[in-house]
């Protein structure tokens, strides 16, 4: 057994389509235990939900991973078939997509859908999945559960829709749960809601999470780990602390600027990120993020940085602290 | 300082008739507020609480079911003294920066010719010369250039896209713009591109705005007074940060608690008030207060009469019977 529930190691993909190849991931290397939340925040094309879709094994028709290795729970998902595949998804690994009202299928029941996945994964008969289903309503919070299961999707809510993709997705209490966006369809307060249930969940259930998000804020109330994809790439890794109170790359230090300081009483006028997101299917030569850096170099240009790493797990992709290493280097060798 | 109120909304009702059934959806029920002049009143609310369709009554898109609109001391809209101006002359000093910049833009126009029709429309130029010029200099304003005028939406980012908007909002030189949820598509590092255009073109122009969102904490960040609406009504409205640190309303702290924090030790540490249920739906509203079925307050009071929108404090707005004692 390995000791991660999820190991990618330097996973490129590129989408084939009629304009040309688009490497959506470059490179990327995620590790995570059992019972984590990782956090992957990012714009939108920046190769976050790619990421986690490909531990599904599910990239699209014209996506085709072109190196690297995809490893789940000791098992190489990049070499499966689709048959091995079934039987992973939805039982080990479960997802939740972003638009609750669109990954319901309208013309069956709520019941219909909860019940598939327990007759499909698990040896539970009859009553005994009517009964499961139940429970998985009740689980996440949804009141009537008998009759919420003989209802259509249109007749609920766009929260109470999202309470029964969670329901579904648990049904067979996987090791992992992927959260793609689960509460930007949603309104705040609905918002607050989903999000303590899942914390409610994660720590009755002890399953790995990876949560797909741009929302800084969602990600630090529940994340133990960050992950900032730019372009693609993982620009930086770290703990949520590393992340918010100590940020190394230009683009995370960027991101936190950008947002408004809600719950600080004096005004302070956004600092935007300047320039437009990269167009993938022209991706900069050398760091992706540096036609929009501030702080860019003549090298940013032309070759893609190294890692550098930080204390505990944390480190960050940019020239400027290969840099700054390198001078500190130079100075202790003098000495 | 005392200025000038540029709108004046009075009892606003907007009611939409539900197909197959004598039932109306009151989408605004009951709305009165005002807008000084170069201020930013921001409206915020859960979807389905009115604050859009607020905006496009405002400016009669849909045309109002009753109440009163004043812009500038003239009457546009009173449904009590059968008032409807001719809305033409207005529209040269309203504009709208709609929601979606994918669908708010004609895809078989240019964005030259986006710009250009309402400079068409209200003959604001002689030539075709001046009109090109015109153009150039309004995409120059909101950070785009002279040759992006000859392309198509299609060709655009989501950013770019709320530019071209923004630029044909500005065409007629307006005074009011309603800025209907326009960051809420884009990513957070163009939001804030495009909140700051959105300040630095109304200290530029001397603009005044009516900004929608359902991000409390955008909204915030770019009003001087806020309204917070809930199906239909308006349950709170005092200036930005009375509003956001001293709220009287339920709904309202609930609304505030409920917006994750970027921060995780703070986020680790606050404890938010998390609302049971979810909106009632518009066309089968609770009787007496709107928000009594989430409110941990709710009392047989509240079901069975609404409670008065009054002042409690200078310029501070509430509805809610039980202020004194949930304060």
């Amino acid at each position: 057994m390995s000791e991660y529930l999820v190991n990618i190691q330097h996973e490129k993909l590129s989408f084939f389509t009629p304009a040309g190849e688009v490497k959506a991931l470059n490179d990327v290397t995620i590790q995570m235990k059992e019972g984590e939340v990782l956090g992957i925040v990012g714009e939108s094309g920046s190769g976050k939900s790619v990421t986690a879709y490909s531990i599904m094994g599910l990239t699209a028709y014209n996506g085709k991973i072109m190196g690297g290795t995809v490893e789940f729970n000791g098992r190489r998902i990049d070499q499966m078939s689709e048959r091995e595949l079934r039987k992973i998804r939805g039982k080990e690994v479960s997802i939740i997509f972003q638009d609750p009202m669109t990954s319901l299928n309208p013309v069956y029941t709520i019941g219909n859908q909860i019940e598939e996945v327990i007759r499909l994964h698990t040896d539970k008969k009859g009553a005994q999945i009517h009964q499961r289903a139940r429970e998985l309503l009740s689980l996440v919070g949804i009141n009537e559960p008998e009759k919420r299961l003989r209802q259509y999707p249109h007749e609920l809510s766009g929260g109470m829709r999202q309470r029964v993709m969670i329901a579904i997705a648990l049904a067979c209490e996987p090791k992992l749960l992927i959260a793609d966006e689960p509460t930007t369809a949603l309104d705040v307060t609905i918002q607050a809601q989903i999000l303590e249930l899942m914390q409610e969940l994660k720590e009755k259930l002890g399953m790995g999470i990876i949560m797909i998000t741009h929302d800084l804020g969602v990600v630090a109330s529940m994340c133990d780990y960050i992950a900032v994809m730019y372009a693609g790439e993982i620009v930086e890794y770290g703990t949520a602390e590393d992340i918010f109170y100590n940020p190394q790359h230009e683009y995370t230090k960027g991101l936190l600027k950008s947002i408004p300081k809600f719950h600080e009483k004096e005004y302070s006028k956004l600092v935007p990120i300047e320039g437009q997101p990269v167009d993938m299917l022209n991706p900069p030569k050398g760091c992706p993020f540096a036609p929009r850096c501030t702080s860019c170099m003549k090298i940013c240009l032309n070759r893609k940085p190294e890692k550098t790493e930080f204390e505990g797990v944390h480190y960050s992709r940019c020239w400027l602290q290969q840099k700054k290493e390198y001078e500190a280097a130079m100075k202790g060798g003098n000495n | 300082m005392e200025t000038k109120n540029l709108l004046e909304i009075e009892h606003l009702k907007q009611y939409f008739p539900v197909a197959g059934s004598r039932n109306v959806v009151k989408a605004v029920d009951d709305v009165s507020f005002f807008i000084k002049k170069g201020e930013t009143f921001g409206l915020v609310g859960e979807s389905g609480c009115g604050k859009t369709t607020t905006g496009r009554s405002i400016l009669r898109l849909t045309e109002p079911t009753s109440g009163k609109i004043v812009y500038d001391g003239e009457v546009i809209f009173d449904s009590e003294n059968n008032i409807k101006a001719d809305m033409l002359p207005y529209r040269r000093k309203m504009q709208i920066v709609f929601q979606d910049p994918y669908a708010s833009l004609d895809p078989r126009m240019t964005v030259g010719d986006i710009v250009g029709e309402a400079i068409d429309i209200h003959k604001l130029c002689s030539n075709g010369k001046e009109r090109r010029e015109r153009i150039i200099s309004l995409l120059q304003t909101v950070g785009l250039n002279s040759e992006h005028a000859n392309r198509y939406p299609h060709e655009f980012s989501g950013g770019q896209r709320q530019r071209v908007g923004i630029a044909r909002a500005l065409a007629v030189n307006p005074e009011f713009i309603v800025c209907d949820e326009p960051v809420s598509a884009l990513d957070v590092s163009i939001q804030a591109q495009v909140v700051n255009m959105f300040e630095e073109l109304q200290q530029e122009l001397g603009l005044t705005y009516l900004f929608i969102a359902h991000d409390l904490s955008v909204v915030n960040h770019i009003s001087n007074r806020i309204g917070v609406m809930y199906l239909g009504h308006m349950v709170e409205m005092a200036e930005s940060d009375e509003l956001i640190f001293h709220s009287v309303h339920p709904y309202t702290k609930s609304l505030i608690s409920a917006i994750p924090i970027a921060d995780p030790r703070k986020a680790r540490a606050s404890k938010r008030i998390i609302l049971s249920g979810d909106v009632p739906s518009p066309l089968n509203p609770p009787s007496g207060c709107a928000f009594r079925t989430r409110c941990p307050y709710a009392d047989e009071t509240c079901a069975q009469c609404a409670p008065q929108f009054r002042e409690v404090s200078r310029g501070h707005y509430a509805a809610c019977h039980h202020i004194d004692k949930i304060n």
